[in-house]
């Protein structure tokens, strides 16, 4: 724990040196302190709290949004063997295509408004979620499969005993990955668009040269990411504790 | 020659100790081929890792032809149980074989003969370019006898060789274990759990007593040296010789079991 | 095989149809007609334009990957073997890799400015983090009794990095660059959006910007072409390098 605790410790002591040495300009990298004390003060006011209540919703819509429409998605397409491999290539092609080429579009559409966030996240965090589910579905154990069929299980039932329960770590670890994303595409809309949220307030910082804030808000940013991963892991951990392996990601 | 020497280990985490081996004392001479037999849970791969240099014993000295063993010996190779972990999976059945040589330095034609002289001899020729997991169990584990015997060791240690194969892939395996014995004139320490294999193999089965482990009790092997599997197998003298070790194994069994204590 | 082909491209060439058909007569500014966004792709990504705007993208990219591949495999291998670093780097690692990616664009402007060197650092920057942990994970699972066959034989040193090490992390650092490829193409597209004078994004956005509605739309379908490419590089690619782990996979399932 102590060991833990000495890396973050280390990267403080650093970021509060440089600067102090003059190694780096402190124009460019404001001593830790300096740091803390802009996130200080802007946690004091009203209009950061709004930026992180911004953030927050268009990233829970759009991972709630994504989950639902790629476990939907998901379950149909694996489920049907001539769906799955009808759709195989339009999914290959579809995946890979960056979600940011869509910004000008988003831009067109919905302006500055909450739309913008929303199209981006979902479209990225979507794919996550859709291949998890699919990777899911093909992990049911034929023999599984083969002795429902032979007990005579409707399709219903299958889906309900055999497929769903074989999926669903899959399904978590799509969430886990989606919800990342989203948070990656929901600051970057806001930064690049000018969405309200933490990536505006980068962004404005950044333009009237207010260097400490752009730290401060950067880091919260990251703050909010780990919470994400740790809360999405936590709740893998909790829900799938009846399964014989909380699984890691598929590499394939 | 390897000699054991008051070797001793326990683990030690931060609540608690474990003692895993109390105190062994025993040698295995130039040229034998000497069994280890115990229960289940005796600390026969602690013994083994202590041994091949692969774990630090926590008292008493392994010696390798009187040199004392720290950290894994140059002239010991060693063949693991799990077979699908110990071969490269990215490497072909050649390159497995190959790559110890090659970190020896021996001179690139030099490899290549002991590679093929390896693979002829466990009766693997024709593989050299497949991968391992193309191969099945028993032929799996033939490669790393391969690896094992063209590393060209004084001493050869396996760790329960053969408790992942099928029976029958078994009996042959074993046949072949004792035929490169005989041929290589190299020392073996075999360790296993099972009985019938240990005396069937053995010139020499030594008995671990339950952890922490001390050696239960010895014993010669006195059958032919020509053994088949048919028919010593039925020899009484096998017989006899597996009753007494089965014995041993039993009674190191139940004198393991805690004395029932008070009702609480 | 004629079957199988047909499975390939039957659903793409339906839905590309559909928007064809649909979008003939659009009189919608924002949406139209996909006959009008093909006749602009072909005047506007002439091989001039692509020399121009799409290799300098290009060629920042792997620039940046490329040097976000050897970093983070370098210092990821060096976590992996040491136990007391790995606690003590784990925590800021996690940290680093939670950070969204193009808020660092705003930041390395302020010390590499604007040129090509700024888009360089911020796609290896972005991209080191997966790379990274995923080299740190994979070095840290080494299988034990592979690990222990190779001090038995004495592999050791620069061999054992070669030929245990590294390819026994292989799957989770492929892993890893495929999270960063995607990852790149963001970074590369995000950061010449904000301060550019050439490249796609820089390109795409000033369309937008003009409201050159049919060459935007070129624009993202070019755009989407190239992420489709990079992705099958990388897959043509992996399957060279990890023929081994896919079959060895196949094996066990079967097994």
């Amino acid at each position: 724990m102590i060991l833990r605790l000495s890396g973050l410790a280390a990267l403080v002591a650093l970021a509060e040196l440089l600067p102090r040495l003059g190694v780096v300009s402190p124009d460019y990298l404001p001593p830790a302190s300096g740091i803390a004390a802009a996130l200080g003060r802007e946690a004091a006011t009203a209009s950061f709290w709004t930026a992180v209540g911004d953030t927050l919703v268009a990233w829970a819509i759009g991972l709630a949004v994504a989950v639902t429409a790629g476990v939907a998605a998901g379950l149909l397409v694996g489920a049907v063997p001539v769906l799955r491999a009808w759709t195989a290539s339009t999914i290959e092609f579809l995946r890979p295509i960056p979600s940011v080429a869509l910004i000008p579009l988003a831009v067109l559409l919905y302006g500055t408004g909450l739309g913008s966030s929303l199209l981006l996240i979902v479209y990225a965090a979507f794919w996550q979620v859709l291949v998890q589910v699919l990777y899911g579905v093909a992990d049911v154990d034929p023999v599984a499969d083969e002795t429902a069929r032979s007990f005579r299980f409707s399709p219903w039932a299958r889906v309900r005993h055999v497929l769903w329960p074989t999926a669903l770590p899959y399904v978590f670890t799509g969430i886990r990955l989606a919800a990342a994303v989203a948070l990656v595409l929901a600051v970057t809309a806001e930064l690049v668009i000018g969405s309200p949220g933490l990536g505006a307030v980068i962004a404005v910082a950044q333009s009237s040269g207010a260097v400490p804030v752009m730290y401060a808000m950067i880091v919260v940013t990251g703050v909010l990411g780990v919470l994400i991963n740790v809360g999405a892991r936590l709740a893998e951990r909790r829900f799938l504790a009846w399964h014989q392996s909380v699984r890691g990601e598929v590499a394939l | 020659m390897l000699e054991v020497i008051g070797l001793r280990k326990v683990y030690r985490t931060d609540r608690r100790e474990v003692e895993a081996l109390r105190e062994l004392t025993f040698t295995v001479g130039a040229g034998e081929l000497v069994c280890l037999v115990g229960p289940s849970g005796c600390g026969k791969t602690t013994l083994l890792r202590c041994i091949g240099g692969l774990l630090e014993p926590s008292g008493g000295t392994v010696r390798v032809d009187s040199a004392p063993v720290a950290g894994p010996p140059a002239g010991m190779a060693v063949v693991f149980q799990e077979y699908g972990r110990s071969l490269f999976p990215w490497m072909s059945v050649r390159d497995n074989v190959a790559l110890p040589l090659r970190q020896k330095k021996l001179p690139r034609g030099r490899v290549n003969s002991l590679v093929g002289e390896a693979l002829q001899a466990v009766g693997l020729e024709g593989t050299e370019t497949a991968y391992p997991w193309q191969l099945s169990g028993g032929m799996q584990q033939r490669v790393a006898i391969a690896r094992a015997v063209a590393y060209e060791p004084s001493i050869l240690l396996m760790d329960e060789p053969f408790a992942a194969v099928d029976a029958q892939t078994r009996a042959d395996l074993e046949d072949l274990v004792r035929s490169l014995w005989q041929r290589l004139g190299v020392t073996i320490l075999f360790v296993t759990h099972d009985i019938d294999e240990a005396v069937y193999l053995g010139q020499r089965v030594i008995m671990l007593s339950a952890s922490p482990t001390v050696i239960q009790d010895e014993l010669t092997v006195d059958l032919p040296d020509k053994r088949n599997q048919l028919h010593t197998r039925a020899d009484p003298r096998f017989t006899a010789l597996r009753t007494h070790v089965y014995e041993q194994i039993q009674a190191a069994k139940i004198a393991a079991q805690p004395s029932p204590g008070p009702v609480r | 095989m004629i079957r199988r082909l047909l499975m390939v491209v039957s659903l793409p060439a339906v839905l590309f149809a559909i928007w064809f058909a649909a979008s003939l007569s659009s009189e919608n500014f924002y949406a139209p007609p996909l006959r009008t966004i093909l006749v602009a792709f072909k005047d506007t990504w002439t091989p001039d334009r692509l020399r121009a705007d799409v290799l300098p993208s290009l060629g920042r990219l792997l620039a940046g990957y490329a040097l976000a591949a050897v970093a983070g495999v370098t210092i990821g291998v060096a976590i992996g073997v040491s136990k007391r670093l790995r606690a003590a780097a784990e925590p800021v690692l996690e940290f680093f890799r939670a950070i969204p990616p193009p808020v660092l664009v705003p930041v390395i402007m302020l010390f590499a400015g604007i040129g090509t060197s700024m888009k360089v650092i911020v796609i290896a920057f972005g991209c080191v983090w997966p790379v990274l942990l995923n080299t740190v994970e994979g070095v840290r699972a080494v299988d034990s009794v592979l690990s222990d066959t190779s001090r038995s034989y004495g592999i050791s040193g620069a061999a054992r990095l070669r030929h245990l090490l590294l390819p026994a992390a292989s799957p989770q650092i492929v892993t890893g660059l495929r999270q960063a490829l995607s990852i790149a193409i963001i970074l590369m597209v995000i950061s010449e959006m904000f301060a550019a004078s050439n490249g796609l994004g820089f390109t795409v956005v000033q369309f937008q910007r003009s409201f050159a509605i049919p060459e935007m739309w070129s624009g993202i379908l070019l755009l989407g072409l190239l992420g489709f490419a990079l992705s099958e590089l990388f897959r043509l690619a992996e399957r060279a390098a990890l023929g081994w782990y896919h079959g060895l996979r196949s094996a066990q399932r079967k097994g």
